[in-house]
């Protein structure tokens, strides 16, 4: 167990239990929760969880605030999309897609990484948000290309469409689009263990001590730049897989579901208020993001109506503003839990 | 003591021309380039109406990136959400424009620029405030980490924007000019549309104004000196956390100026408006050299230049261009054009 952890424990009775059930949940979400809407959220959650590592990894681990995450996220989606309207549809235009996707976004990752990080780590931020803003433009005009604003349907094998059936297993119909859930669940399991092994390994806590301080890094004799371009190449791959996945989940790659600013904000809100630097924070965040993005928005509603004689007040608690509510519980969370929901339940400050 | 002086006068040798020009290479950038665009534009008229344009936008984006370069360069703070102020003074500015409505509409110079001067006060007023309250509530307990900063400072965007969303509600918000300023004069066979040669002007002001206060005055000198070594300047007596209030409310106060100005540009406003500002303002404070004003002012006309010059050549570059312009300062010059020296 503590092998497939990569010697990570939880280090908290009730993180351990939340984790769990975490996976359980999802390791039987076609047969606990039946309905296609709770397997969207499913598949969603976990290819989520994998995105905010990856983000994490950079941000918690590197100590490098990146806005261009969706961008590489898209790339993944995009090259699955492109590879299989030139290739035709097929698992050999899936794997090239993926690839191609996650080699693009290691070279850009690389590239930006290069440019910013050898003058400052504070240029990245900004120059990563300039570029991402940029390409998003970019892919919505190159609609010869990309599809533009409509963005692209995607054909993928007959085997992970819901028209493939092959019997019942406790009362639940099996058909590809299970199938294709437990690609997205295993892929997802896989590269969040790997990246658990990335942040546990020597690399990772090289990254750590540049996190805590550059200068000191540089002086016992590692590479700075070298690890911060490395990091940030890992985690574009990793993000351009998981966007692989999602494009083939959804069959369908389109500018607002891949690379859109909500996307990225969500991401940061997500990594921040799970816990930065602890990658099961990525899990729990995840989790309760979803979940609150669905139930939450309920609450409010019916809120906003019980207060609907106040002035204002029912402005502020409609569910459309819940991104108000989650801003000032992310700047509240920087302030007082910077480890988030993960360092707290590990009784670290 | 025997000999005094060599007998030999000392010959001081001219530095070749190209080394004597490179200190000045930034600010021969903005000349060059409108040479440049004479060149490759096909038509003169064109050329200058382009010209024209693009230094209005600069200029504004100037007046916007200003304050947040001089707050980075003073307390090491950097401000994302330097586009709320944008976006606020945008909607506070259009407000009082469309509850002037009679000035604006009226077909007097005179009424229709006391409008716009009641909408500019209002704006800096609302967003000084909004400076001096978020550097309290937001900024002050991050200092002197980054990363933090930078998360902070994304939390308090996020919150201005939802804010706009509940106080002016979801939908974008048509604002017409004043009617004076509407429409264009024809210049040497170009059309020249008189806001744009009205923004040149504020923006122009603006620059000079604070070059003014940075260059002959006290407290300039003091914010100058606080660039280069804020703890020196402390231990003088001057309390520079005061001062870096005081430069954070007035760059809050010019982002919400140059977002009346921009509202009048572009003749519309969104909650978002300010986000797609602020990607040009990043590149510009990059390009010019985080926490140098005449870089700034530098970097924001080549911006505007070279977004105005590629749209016309390539519609599609407009935004790529600005990268490319990005990437190539960076490789020629790594801290940006006119770079802040700190005395560490």
């Amino acid at each position: 167990m503590m092998r497939i952890l990569s010697g990570d424990s939880p280090k908290s009775a009730v993180l351990a239990v939340l984790l769990a059930l975490i996976l359980l949940a999802l390791a039987f979400a076609p047969f606990l929760f039946p309905g296609s809407r709770s397997l969207e959220t499913a598949a969603r959650i976990c290819i989520f969880i994998v995105l905010v590592a990856s983000y994490d990894l950079l941000l918690g681990y590197g100590g490098i605030v990146s806005f261009a995450h969706t961008m590489f996220f898209g790339m993944g989606a995009y090259g699955v999309a492109i590879a299989t309207a030139r290739m035709g549809t097929g698992y050999p235009a899936l794997a090239t897609g993926a690839l191609a996707g996650m080699v693009a976004a290691g070279l850009v990752a690389l590239l930006i990484a290069l440019l910013s990080l050898r003058v400052r780590a504070i240029f990245f931020a900004m120059i990563t948000l300039a570029i991402a803003s940029a390409v998003a433009v970019l892919v919505s005009q190159l609609s010869t290309f990309t599809g533009g604003e409509d963005g692209m349907n995607i054909r993928i094998p007959r085997e992970l469409t819901p028209a493939f059936r092959l019997g019942e297993v406790m009362g639940t119909g099996i058909n590809g689009k299970i199938l294709n859930y437990y690609l997205v669940f295993f892929c997802c399991l896989a590269l969040f263990l790997l990246m658990l092994r990335i942040v546990n390994s020597p690399f990772g806590r090289v990254l750590q001590a540049i996190r805590e301080n550059a200068f000191r890094a540089e002086a016992i004799g590692y590479r700075v730049v070298l690890y911060r371009a490395l990091a940030t190449c890992l985690s574009a791959m990793i993000a351009a897989l998981a966007g692989s996945l999602f494009a083939i989940w959804l069959r369908y790659v389109g500018p607002a579901t891949t690379l859109g600013m909500e996307i990225m904000m969500d991401i940061l809100l997500i990594v921040v208020i799970g816990g930065m630097g602890t990658m099961y924070g990525a899990v729990v965040g995840t989790a309760i993001f979803v979940l609150a993005q669905n139930y939450l928005k309920t609450l409010m509603g019916g809120m906003s109506e019980a207060t609907s004689a106040l002035p204002l007040i029912p402005d502020l608690l409609s569910p459309d503003r819940w991104l108000l509510w989650l801003g000032i519980l992310f700047i509240l969370s920087v302030y007082f839990f910077p480890t988030g929901i993960v360092g707290r339940l590990r009784g670290t400050r | 003591m025997t000999d005094a002086a060599p007998s030999h006068a000392p010959t001081m040798t001219k530095l070749p021309l190209a080394e004597r020009l490179r200190p000045w290479l930034p600010v021969l950038l903005v000349p060059v380039l409108i040479v440049v665009g004479y060149l490759i534009i096909p038509s003169q008229s064109s050329w200058l109406t382009l010209t024209v344009s693009g230094l209005a936008m600069g200029m504004m984006i100037f007046v916007i990136a200003s304050g947040m370069t001089l707050v980075f360069g003073l307390m090491d703070v950097i401000n994302f959400g330097h586009g709320a102020f944008i976006s606020f003074g945008a909607f506070v500015g259009t407000t009082v424009l469309l509850a002037l409505g009679q000035m604006t509409g009226a077909p007097s110079l005179l009424l229709n620029l006391l409008a716009i001067a009641g909408a500019v006060l209002a704006a800096m007023i609302v967003t000084g405030g909004m400076g001096w309250a978020f550097e309290r509530a937001i900024v002050r307990p991050v200092y002197g980490s980054h990363l933090k900063q930078i998360l902070v400072t994304m939390g308090g965007l996020i919150v201005a924007e939802q804010l706009i969303y509940v106080i002016w509600g979801g939908h974008e918000i048509v604002i017409a000019r004043p009617e004076t300023l509407k429409g264009a004069i024809t210049f040497a066979g170009a059309a020249l549309e008189k806001y744009r040669l009205v923004a040149v002007g504020v923006g122009l002001i603006v620059f000079l104004a604070l070059r003014l206060v940075l260059r002959r005055t006290k407290l300039g000198l003091i914010v100058r000196a606080g660039v280069e070594n804020p703890e020196m300047v402390q231990a003088l007596g001057y309390n520079i956390t005061r001062v870096f209030v005081g430069v954070f409310i007035a760059g809050s106060a010019l982002a919400g100026l140059g977002g009346v100005m921009w509202a009048l540009y572009q003749e519309v406003i969104t909650a978002h408006m300010g986000n797609e500002i602020m990607i040009l303002v990043f590149i510009v404070v990059i390009i010019g050299g985080l926490g140098s004003v005449e870089g700034c002012f530098i970097g924001a006309l080549t911006v505007g230049l070279v977004q105005n010059y590629a749209a016309f050549m390539e519609p599609k570059l407009a935004l790529i261009s600005n990268i490319a312009l990005m990437v190539a300062i960076l490789m020629w010059r790594p801290m940006g054009m006119v770079p802040v020296v700190k005395a560490k």
